[in-house]
């Protein structure tokens, strides 16, 4: 009996009933397909967070509020735990940055002459805002520290939010009402498309102050004051980058009268983000993967039920084969290797649908995937493996079965 | 045309079935058989006589409980399963009376299926299509040797099992009611078959309840309740007594 016999025997086997094999190896197929897809979801989720942080800007340094447990705080009076604007100010002074920025949003209409465009992001930003973030001035200029001292009413253009509101005519000097106020233009952003989910192109751009002051409603204002979520701070020399975490550590606990090992900020870098970021997405994307590999037990048990119930019709077959002068691993092999067949089958199968499904969802928009070549290996052999595990059972059933009981078998 | 060579050699062979504590049925009672090369027996009995126990036993397919039995010299009265399928894969042809064909695969397939599972002879495809092709022309079938059992009679596709039982030149040819599922005139071409095999120096030892049948054999073997009652020798033509 050799491979080739034992092959040809398992594809009888399997071809018998093509419709009852087509099922058996859904199973699988769904498994593996399932795996393959989940973890290119997964790998692609973690890429595009990866390329979203690294397109921020380079060097960078996030400063950012700790969530804290314990009871709810009065942010009015809690003075000592937020994140305030001039703080950011202060970051500024420590020697080795390049640039500060931090950010409070709001969203407004923007009106120029007839021409209104409903539910513009407006961001409040510090002068730093095109090196911190790599989004360089197109046009004009952008907002100076002297428009932040004096809550100066002008604004910059993201480029798409400039053509639909001015299309081709030049916007510089122009005044747009943004909400209640009137704003001058002053500059246009060069085009920098979407980073992070966000379209920079889309949004105005005005003085962080101006925006406390006008675009802040006032009981919030009341409450929160001139609060930021978040500061970034962008560090000259790679090198430096420890050094200035703990002189930004050392002076937020000056300026909120903490120590230093109390302190309720975080200071992270770039790669502490991604880090965390990935971490996040990739245990979320081992449990769905987990989940997935349920699957493909699940069409593990189906094929050892199929094998079963293939080994019992076939009883008088195994009783001739024995009579013929089949020994027990014979039989044993060629159960098994039909139960590897299906299982290997099903294995390719669920391959390509894996691979297919993970490409036309990334064709497609639905979600950014990676397909990672470990994973098929990882799917396929879970697979094969699925197919000796469950199809040893039958198998051993078939060969252990008595000649004469099975000959006589109706 | 019997030789001195002995085929079979039963001695005090038993086979005892326990059906529950106390319940124990002898199948098979001290039984002592020869048969040599080249005979043509019928085993003969009602059916509860043992007959198909003894086919069994004949066949390698059970073990006795008690006795040994000696097929063409060697003890294989206690041989584990790999042995026992060996053994009969190499020394049995069985030709049973349900045909027992594999449905899905041609007659050609059929007959060389032992081949495939031989241990002793490794054969390359090619033997085993010549040697196959050889075998169906010899039983008559050389025109139908791609045809499924389902589009054969079911004489047909008794000489396939017949051919497929001469595939690895056993020493001995195994036939459990042979005719038992043919018409009168299929199962007489069968027998004229097994003569036929016979003459050209085979050991047949065929089971049968049918007298009619059993009587083409040149010796008929009569048991009953797991005894030989009666060991019969035809000499042309008139059964005689061995005593």
């Amino acid at each position: 009996m050799d491979i080739s016999e034992i092959i040809s025997i398992a594809w009888n086997g399997v071809t018998s009933n093509k419709l009852r094999s087509i099922l058996t190896m859904l199973g699988v197929i769904i498994g593996v397909a399932a795996v393959i897809m989940v973890i290119a979801v997964s790998a692609g989720t973690e890429a595009s967070i990866a390329a979203q942080i690294q397109s921020l800007g380079t060097n960078l340094l996030f400063v950012t509020q700790n969530f804290t447990g314990g009871p709810p705080r009065n942010p009015a009076t809690d003075t000592q735990n937020g994140l305030f604007y001039p703080d950011a100010t202060a970051i500024g002074t420590i020697s080795g940055i390049t640039g500060v920025e931090t950010e409070r949003t709001a969203s407004e209409n923007v009106k120029y002459g007839d021409n209104t465009i409903d539910s513009v992001s407006v961001v409040g930003t510090t002068a730093d805002f095109p090196t911190v973030r790599s989004s360089p001035i197109g046009e004009g200029r952008f907002i100076a520290q002297s428009d932040l001292d004096q809550k100066a009413t002008v604004a910059v253009l993201g480029s798409t939010l400039a053509t639909n509101l001015f299309g081709s005519a030049d916007p510089i000097d122009q005044k747009v009402i943004v909400g209640n106020y009137q704003l001058t233009i002053i500059g246009v952003l060069a085009a920098r498309g979407v980073v992070g989910g966000t379209d920079y192109d889309a949004r105005i751009y005005l003085p962080i102050t101006t925006v406390f002051e006008r675009y802040t409603p006032s009981q919030f204002a009341r409450v929160i004051g001139d609060r930021v979520n978040t500061i970034v701070v962008q560090v000259a020399d790679q090198s430096q980058m420890d050094n200035t975490v703990l002189q930004i550590k050392l002076l937020l606990a000056q300026r909120h009268n903490l120590s230093v090992d109390s302190l309720p900020f975080t200071v992270q870098t770039q790669s502490d983000v991604i880090t965390t970021q990935t971490a996040t997405t990739s245990a979320f994307g081992t449990l769905l993967a987990a989940v997935a590999a349920v699957s493909l037990v699940v069409g593990g048990i189906g094929i050892m039920n199929i094998m079963l119930v293939s080994v019992t019709e076939r009883t008088r077959e195994i009783g001739v084969r024995q009579a013929i002068g089949a020994t027990p691993n014979d039989i044993r092999f060629q159960f098994l290797a039909e139960a590897l067949m299906l299982s290997l089958a099903g294995g390719l199968l669920g391959v390509l649908v894996g691979v297919g499904g993970s490409l036309i969802f990334n064709a497609t928009g639905i979600s950014a995937t990676v397909i990672v070549p470990s994973s098929i290996l990882l799917a396929f052999a879970s697979a094969a493996a699925v197919g000796i595990f469950f199809g040893y059972y039958p198998a051993n059933t078939a060969a252990q079965l008595d000649p004469i009981d099975a000959l006589h078998y109706e | 045309m019997d030789s001195e060579k002995i085929i079979i050699e039963l001695k005090d062979l038993s086979k005892v079935y326990k059906m529950g504590e106390e319940n124990i049925v002898k199948a098979l009672d001290h039984i002592n058989l020869e048969i040599h090369e080249g005979e043509f027996v019928s085993i003969m009995g009602p059916s509860g006589s043992g007959k198909s126990t003894l086919m069994s036993i004949l066949g390698c397919l059970d073990h006795p409980t008690s006795g040994q039995y000696f097929l063409d010299g060697q003890d294989v009265s206690h041989l584990n399963k790999v042995q026992t399928a060996l053994i009969r894969n190499n020394k049995i042809g069985f030709v049973f009376q349900s045909y027992n064909l594999l449905a899905r695969m041609t007659a050609l397939h059929n007959v060389i299926l032992p081949m495939v599972y031989s241990r002793f002879k490794k054969t390359s495809h090619a033997e085993r299509d010549k040697r196959g092709r050889e075998t169906l022309e010899m039983v008559g079938l050389g025109k139908r040797i791609h045809h499924l059992p389902k589009e054969l009679s079911g004489g047909q596709q008794q000489r396939v099992a017949i051919a497929r039982a001469l595939i690895n030149d056993p020493v001995l040819v195994l036939a459990d009611e042979p005719t038992g599922n043919l018409d009168t005139h299929s199962g007489e071409e069968i027998m004229d078959l097994l003569h036929s095999l016979h003459k050209r120096g085979r050991t047949i030892v065929m089971v049968t309840h049918n007298p009619e049948t059993a009587v083409h054999a040149d010796r008929v073997v009569h048991v009953r309740d797991g005894v030989i009652a009666k060991d019969e020798t035809d000499h042309n033509g008139v059964l005689s007594v061995i005593p």
